[in-house]
């Protein structure tokens, strides 16, 4: 059976684990109906042209994997940033595992989903703030129509969230290809602060699909610093649809680390609803084989004096490809806008392909836009200058990668996160560099 | 220390260096002039190893031990050093990570532990003091920015950092100003010992009123055409290149 086919009609065996008379639930059964009209996306649309999800839809998925593994802390201690004190919000398959995580209702909500979908305390939130930024499309739509589980965050006005919160979702299953649909929502109150760190791991070398959303809302001057790692199996594929909705002078920054994964696509889009709103979006990819990166981001200036700053870093080996689409859309009352994009790429093989594509829209007429996009081989000169100081010639790539990846690097404020995100370069690249840069 | 015979070389199918022979001992400096085209950039890539030339024949012995098939990394290792004259930027790695990295590699080729710490610092104080460079410098991106000046001292910074046996000067002196041409000169002057060995590829006989060379080779369509000593330099500075064609 097709996977669409599948997905629909498993729909009403899915209804009979949820409260089919919520509101959320109306909200799903919307979805779904929206689903079932427009599909998977196929590279017929603009947004898709690129990236072809058919080798990873024809899998067939486990839906709802039922069996609970359980999985030992010395196995994933890895994929953790485990040399910080973090909260932890894990699933195993899409099930909450309380043994590995760390949550709080302390003085804010550090969570699950499915508590706050369903119990009472929540619904304030869950009405005024549940799928409303996420979009109306295609997989967007498919995760809304299931969504049960994910992490909750709620940070209430006035509050700094005083170590990082680390949301993984790990997946088992020695049997069969699994789909996972996380659904995260975190609320960040008028000048409260919150670090997230977001990973999606496979622990097996069977398929796995996951097709994540999360929605975040920052109110004025909130703070959120979002980070991305990602550096999974090449069994495994993403689709990332990440809808952030700022309020006044509120600063938002998100770092997507990209080394790994079978396809991975990354949707970002920012909502400023406010004035003076900064939009951080940076991000570094490193890929070989025939892994595949996609990121669309979309920043959408609607009110004045607000800033955005997009830094993307990609480097492409063997046959791997890569997809870089920025849109940035200003509209003509967001005037005194400072909109800037940067996306550079080194093809490291002659195989590798990048497809890059700034898309601007501007109405307002007083704005600073600015675009720069290059795609380059490394640098011989610089490789022989190095060699001739007596650095070997893959040490003398890495360092040249290093520093090409640099300015991404530069703004990460957790200091543990840049070691690990360092390291992983490090490795990637097959060396092992005396400094950090 | 250093001993070519016969060197033939090419890039892209031209013929550059023509059988070219030279021999520098521990203790020397020798001084490469020619005019422009006469192959001494090529000469100084092609010791230090630089893919694009293709030797085609004759030999380089640096110790005698045949290094003509070193990677470049390797002759660097085994004491060859090039300034070059056109240093490359490299943006996001400072001055200092840069000369760390390339002096615990080559340490690591030895077989030698990383310096610690406490020496890289103590062995970049001395060494800046010595080429008056500020230690801001430092911490700047890699001839990123850097005037011409700043950058062909900063690659004197890094001989004396490494150290090398064989020192080859390509054209150093360009883009430098008296007080510039003073420093660098001071540099490799107090950096002279008698176990090492220095080459400067100079187009003009300036430099060498700083560095006295023992030797002067002149060099003209891939071939040395002509050696004497320092005098040489000045008659070529009052004479021109024209009655060196017409040697060869």
């Amino acid at each position: 059976m097709e996977l669409q086919d599948k997905l629909l009609s498993s729909y009403v065996a899915f209804e009979n684990h949820v409260d089919v008379n919520s509101d959320v639930h109306e909200i799903r059964s919307e979805a779904l109906q929206n689903f079932e009209k427009v599909g998977f996306p196929s590279r017929k649309l603009e947004a898709w042209k690129y990236t072809s999800l058919n080798s990873v839809l024809k899998q067939d998925y486990s839906l709802f994997p039922s069996k609970v593994e359980a999985i030992e802390l010395a196995d994933v201690k890895k994929y953790f940033i485990h040399e910080i004190d973090a909260y932890k919000i894990v699933f195993i398959n899409g099930k909450y595992s309380s043994f590995l995580s760390q949550t709080t209702h302390e003085h804010y909500d550090v969570c699950l989903m499915s508590s706050a979908l369903t119990n009472p305390k929540y619904k304030a939130v869950i009405d005024k703030y549940f799928n409303k930024i996420a979009k109306q499309d295609n997989l967007t739509s498919l995760n809304t129509a299931f969504a049960t589980e994910g992490a909750y965050i709620n940070i209430p006005k006035n509050t700094e969230v005083k170590k990082p919160i680390q949301i993984l979702n790990f997946t088992t299953g020695s049997q069969e290809a699994t789909m996972l649909q996380p659904r995260n929502l975190i609320v960040v109150g008028e000048n409260a602060q919150v670090q997230i760190i977001e990973r999606h791991q496979s622990l097996t070398a069977n398929p796995v699909l996951s097709n994540v959303v999360t929605e975040v809302f920052a109110d004025k001057a909130a703070n959120v610093d979002y980070y991305k790692i990602q550096n999974d199996e090449t069994t495994a594929s993403l689709v990332d649809n990440t809808y952030i909705e700022q309020q006044s002078n509120s600063v938002v920054s998100v770092h997507t680390f990209s080394f790994g994964g079978n396809i991975t696509r990354n949707n970002l889009n920012f909502y400023q609803k406010g004035e003076h709103i900064d939009s951080i979006l940076k991000g570094i990819t490193i890929v070989e084989g025939k892994q595949h990166v996609d990121h669309h981001t979309l920043v959408h200036h609607i009110e004045p004096n607000c800033e955005s700053h997009q830094d993307y870093k990609g480097i492409f080996n063997e046959r791997s490809t890569g997809v870089f689409n920025g849109k940035v859309i200003v509209e003509k009352e967001a005037q005194k806008t400072n909109a800037y994009q940067q996306n550079n790429n080194v093809l490291i093989s002659d195989k590798a392909t990048i497809n890059a594509k700034p898309q601007l829209e501007i109405f307002a007429d007083d704005v600073k836009c600015s675009h720069g996009c290059t795609i380059g081989q490394l640098d011989e000169d610089a490789l022989f200058y190095m060699q001739q100081r007596g650095i070997p010639k893959k040490e003398g790539k890495a360092l040249l990668m290093y520093a090409f990846a640099n300015t991404v690097l530069e703004s990460v404020k957790i200091p543990e996160v840049k070691q690990r995100i360092t390291k992983l370069i490090a490795k990637k690249l097959g060396v092992n560099l005396g400094f950090d840069l | 220390m250093l001993k070519i015979e016969n060197l033939k070389a090419e890039i892209d199918g031209k013929a550059i260096l023509k059988g070219l022979n030279i021999e520098v001992k521990a203790g020397e400096v020798h001084a490469i002039m020619g005019p422009n085209g006469a192959g001494k950039s090529t000469l100084a890539n092609v010791i230090a190893g630089k893919e694009e030339y293709e030797v085609t024949e004759g030999s380089i012995e640096l110790n005698e031990e045949d290094i003509s098939e070193l990677a470049p990394e390797e002759r660097a290792h085994n004491g060859v050093f090039l300034s070059f004259q056109y240093p490359v930027e490299i943006p996001g790695v400072s001055v200092t990570n840069f000369i760390k990295t390339a002096i615990n590699e080559t340490r690591k080729a030895k077989g030698l532990e990383d310096m610690t710490a406490k020496d890289m610092l103590k062995m970049i104080r001395e060494k800046s003091e010595l080429l008056e460079i500020d230690r801001k410098f430092l911490g700047r991106s890699l001839n990123e920015g850097f005037s011409g000046g700043e950058k062909k001292r900063n690659e004197i910074f890094q001989m004396a950092m490494l150290e090398p046996k064989l020192a080859i000067l390509d054209e150093t002196d360009s883009g430098l100003d008296i007080d510039a041409l003073r420093i660098v000169a001071n540099g490799v002057n107090k950096l002279k010992s008698k176990d090492n060995a220095v080459i400067v590829i100079t187009h003009y006989q300036r430099l060498l009123d700083y560095i006295v060379p023992d030797f002067v080779h002149v060099l003209h369509d891939g071939k040395i055409v002509k050696t004497g000593d320092a005098s040489l330099a000045l008659e070529l500075e009052a004479k021109g290149y024209d009655w060196i064609k017409e040697l060869a």
